[in-house]
């Protein structure tokens, strides 16, 4: 009997003891890992949206550095942000996400951004200047613009009679069932918001609820809300109208080319992707060589090429194919520039937008 | 000596998931519970200072719309995935060589990606698809049915999605059953029907519950589905938890959606063991 | 004839599940050899993707990655969850309830709320992000999976075998390895196989868990598709369906063998 008790307690001490060295190891192990993290890792960890930096650049980076590049994904702005404030500012070395996420990280108390080193980038030079100095960072202290994307209207000549100039044709009543939108609450209501002739980060109470009431009007048009790949219902014939990125129109003329791109007569939502370093960011060296790599005017072409959202750099125009400069999606004048919407941050309104998204999307 | 034996034998049965679950999942449980009880920032932050408004912020009829759809989207999946699956795990076992074999070959397919799965769905349904050329071809339709971004898309989806969560477990419990017992109940005159009602259905109990809980509480937040096959048209409680986190920046509001969330399906999964479990007079789970 | 012909209607009701489960799948198969890039037009045959496909490092990457979580995790999940199943039913303990309450959180918990929750707990505890915590996130929403399942088939279990192999001296231990073990093994192969196909296919927990050099094939899947490149992901799809038949096939074959 006292044998049996005396084994109890053991098999008691010896799992407790179990669980605490595998805390510790754990513990000990990612100490380990970060200590190992020094400058002199021939390794670059990006993180980004997938597809973003196409291939044929990162293995020319790779090939004329020797530097390996860890390409990770997120899908939303968000996400990332929840990702580096967990790792504290740590394990990546470049970033790329939207002009108001770079807003938003640039106010927080615990700064999770790193000064870029202009000095070590000399291909900044090429970045047209045109886009530099926004509202998100007026110096430009933080970020590096990458490529700048818009939203605009495509639709089939074939099935849409009316002609289509800006966001306030959408609410046309002969266009019942036929049109995809973003799944995106800001693009959405800052439809209604433009209509209205308010601004698209408006926080007025008074006017969102005005808001509210000439976006469910627009109800009974939507077909499909789509993200992702807008451009797939329009392919497919399920839609015949709809608002989406450069990009995603331009896959969309290419399903079909008998479609037409329209930039909005009230001006485009714009929005101006940059790159970034976070503050414990462990190879800020090779940090610098990858921004300095992807501003050059080849790789920049490339990324145009293949990713399709407008180019901000003018050392990349004298390789870009004639084709591409054509492309009404990618290509787009200056003016439209000027009649830029730029989304920002709403603070606690959001609250208001997102109870505005959750009755507009019940039927 | 057998009460030594006895013991390790238990704690080494209990003890990986005691610890296992109170580590990362109750741990974590905890965070979620106590954020949403905190109150968001202007920043998107979370600000420590408790509140329930979080939970008051609920009771209105804009969000209980949003779980009683989701509610009803579970429960649908749930009842065509037993009522398509049962038949189907029935038949398959009577095949006794086969039935193995059948089976696997209902979850080779889902060893593959859900997503490309559900995009071979919409180059089928869409106005421009498969099933829509070969209908016109045939001539039943004159024109091309609008088949995708419906309720019914949606139900399609989320019951091919769900089926081998239903089926697997209906396999297991149909397949340990005795048949002697039917043989018996055949001896004694039963009709096929009584027999199945009162004799089958009892003893397969464990699996249909079994089967029914795996299907209904993974549903209830399913929403990718719904956003691919049904255009995003309806807004599911698991659209709705993603927006806070992902849009709203509102942790606190989220965390709260989730506890509910979670409570509820909860609760319906207990009422409907406890229901079950009266009506057979027996433990069923 | 009665009987004939309800075993010939049982048979095709059993083919018409298999068609409605194996259409899509025929639809992607038959794209991944498509020479257009659309899924929309078909024009012409070619092995085009597959070349790609399989000169494609960032995918063989992902794919490696994703079943080596996929394995690992199922293992351990497996392992937890069967022997967890058995504790829960056959003993009484301090806190039962209570975790027979939280074994269901993981599967009735959004995603993104598992992710996130997980995430800050990580952070806290200083862990980097990785495979390690992209295994003990998958395992930790596997086990219920495996744990409902073998409870279900444990339910009802008649319990006299046992009993029997024990009073002709069989120690526990052994009885449950030669005896339960056995009658219950279904149950834990068919929770091992949806606790995989799980791992699989999870893409928020990746998102959110992942560290600069764990990436895995949904989120690869989720992007390209989003960039309407599914051509490649077509055949990756095929690939792994054969395989998964091929696996199937042979442990058929074994079966029969062992049963002869």
């Amino acid at each position: 009997m006292g044998g049996f008790t005396m084994l109890k307690k053991r098999f008691k001490s010896i799992s407790i003891l179990l669980a605490a060295s595998v805390i510790g190891l754990t513990l000990i192990g990612c100490g380990k890992s970060n200590a190992s993290k020094t400058n002199n890792e021939k390794v670059v960890n990006v993180f980004t949206w997938a597809n973003y930096i196409p291939d044929n650049v990162i293995k020319d980076y790779e090939k004329e550095t020797g530097i390996k590049v860890n390409y990770s994904n997120f899908s939303t702005n968000e996400e990332m942000l929840a990702k580096l404030q967990a790792s504290k500012g740590g394990q990546y070395d470049v970033i790329i996400c939207a002009d108001y996420m770079v807003q938003i990280m640039s106010k927080q108390k615990n700064l999770l951004l790193k000064p870029i080193n202009k000095a070590a980038i000399p291909n900044y030079k090429n970045i047209d200047k045109a886009y530099l100095g926004q509202y998100y960072d007026k110096t430009n202290k933080y970020s590096v613009p990458y490529s700048l994307g818009s939203e605009m209207i495509v639709y089939n000549p074939d099935k849409v009679k009316k002609d289509i100039k800006g966001i306030s044709d959408l609410w046309d009543p002969s266009l019942k069932g036929s049109q995809v939108l973003l799944n995106d609450p800001r693009s959405v209501i800052g439809m209604a918001l433009t209509k209205l002739g308010y601004s698209i980060n408006e926080t007025n109470p008074a006017k969102l609820a005005e808001a509210k009431v000439e976006l469910a009007k627009l109800r009974a048009n939507v077909k499909v809300f789509d993200a992702d790949t807008p451009m797939t219902s329009l392919i497919n014939g399920d839609t015949t109208i709809g608002v989406m990125w450069g990009s995603q129109a331009s896959a969309a003329i290419k399903g079909n080319p008998k479609f037409k791109i329209v930039y909005p007569k009230e001006g485009m939502q714009f929005e101006e992707d940059n790159l970034i370093m976070p503050v414990n960011a462990p190879h800020q060296k090779n940090a610098e060589s990858f921004i300095n790599f992807v501003l050059g005017g080849k790789a920049s072409s490339d990324i145009t090429t293949s990713i399709e959202y407008i180019n901000v750099n003018t050392a990349a125009k004298k390789y870009m194919s004639q084709k591409l400069l054509n492309n009404k999606a990618v290509y787009i004048p200056k003016e439209e520039f000027n009649k830029a919407k730029h989304l920002e941050d709403v603070g606690s309104a959001s609250k208001l937008y997102d109870s505005i998204w959750s009755e507009f999307k019940q039927r | 000596m057998k009460n030594k034996n006895n013991n390790i034998l238990k704690n080494l049965t209990i003890g990986p998931i005691y610890f296992w679950i109170l580590f990362f999942v109750a741990i974590p449980l905890l965070y979620i519970v106590f954020i949403s009880f905190m109150q968001r920032g202007d920043d998107g932050s979370i600000v420590y200072i408790p509140t329930i408004s979080n939970y008051t912020r609920m009771a209105n009829s804009l969000y209980v719309k949003v779980f009683w759809d989701s509610i009803v989207v579970a429960t649908i999946t749930t009842l065509f995935t037993l009522g398509f699956g049962y038949p189907f795990a029935y038949f398959a076992i009577k095949i006794k060589k086969y039935k193995f074999i059948i089976m696997m070959l209902i979850m080779a397919p889902f060893l593959t990606n859900s997503l490309i799965r559900t995009y071979g769905w919409i180059v089928i349904l869409s106005t421009e698809g498969m099933l829509n050329h070969v209908l016109l071809r045939i001539g039943i339709v004159k024109e091309p049915l609008k088949m995708l971004y419906s309720y019914g898309a949606v139900m399609i989806g989320m019951i091919y999605t769900m089926f081998p969560f239903m089926v697997l477990p209906l396999y297991n419990s149909i397949d340990k059953m005795d048949k002697a017992y039917i043989e018996a109940a055949k001896d004694l005159g039963a009709s096929r029907w009584n027999t199945f009602r009162t004799v089958t259905i009892p003893l397969t109990m464990p699996g249909i519950v079994a089967g029914c809980i795996l299907v209904f509480i993974p549903s209830v937040g399913l929403f990718f589905i719904s956003d691919l096959m049904g255009g995003s048209n309806v807004m599911l409680i698991g659209n709705l938890i993603k927006n806070q986190f992902l849009e709203a920046n509102d942790w606190p509001f989220g965390a709260a959606l989730s506890i509910v969330m979670i409570l509820l399906s909860l609760i319906l999964i207990l009422v409907y063991v406890k229901i079950i479990g009266k009506k057979l007079d027996t433990e069923v789970f | 004839m009665n009987s004939k012909l309800s075993s010939r209607l049982e048979q095709t009701y059993i083919f018409f599940i298999f068609a409605f489960l194996y259409v899509p799948i025929a639809i992607i198969i038959m794209y991944s050899f498509n020479a257009a890039e659309s899924n929309v037009v078909f024009s012409g045959f070619t092995f085009d993707w597959y070349t790609k496909l399989f000169n494609d490092d960032n995918v063989i990457t992902a794919l490696v990655n994703s079943l080596t979580i996929a394995t690992i995790s199922t293992a351990i999940s497996t392992i937890i969850g069967t022997i967890g199943a058995f504790g829960l039913k056959r003993y009484n303990f301090k806190g039962k309830s209570v975790i027979s309450f939280l074994v269901y959180i993981p599967i009735v918990i959004p995603e993104i709320i598992m992710g996130i929750s997980l995430l800050v707990f990580f952070s806290i505890l200083g862990i980097d992000f990785g495979i390690l915590t992209l295994v003990l996130a998958h395992t930790t929403f596997c086990i219920p999976f495996v744990l409902i399942n073998v409870k279900s088939r444990l339910s009802g279990f008649d319990l006299s075998i046992e009993e029997a192999a024990m009073d002709l001296g069989a120690s526990k231990l052994m009885v449950f390895r030669t005896i339960t073990l056995p009658l219950i093994f279904p149950a834990v192969v068919s929770g091992a196989m949806l606790a995989f196909a799980l791992s699989l296919d999870d893409v928020i927990i990746n998102i959110l868990l992942s560290g600069p050099e764990s990436t895995t094939l949904p989120i690869k899947i989720f992007a390209m598709l989003r960039f309407g490149q599914s051509p490649e992901i077509n055949a990756l799809c095929t690939v792994m369906l054969l395989t998964t038949f091929v696996v199937l096939i042979l442990s058929q074959g074994i079966k029969l063998k062992k049963e002869k």
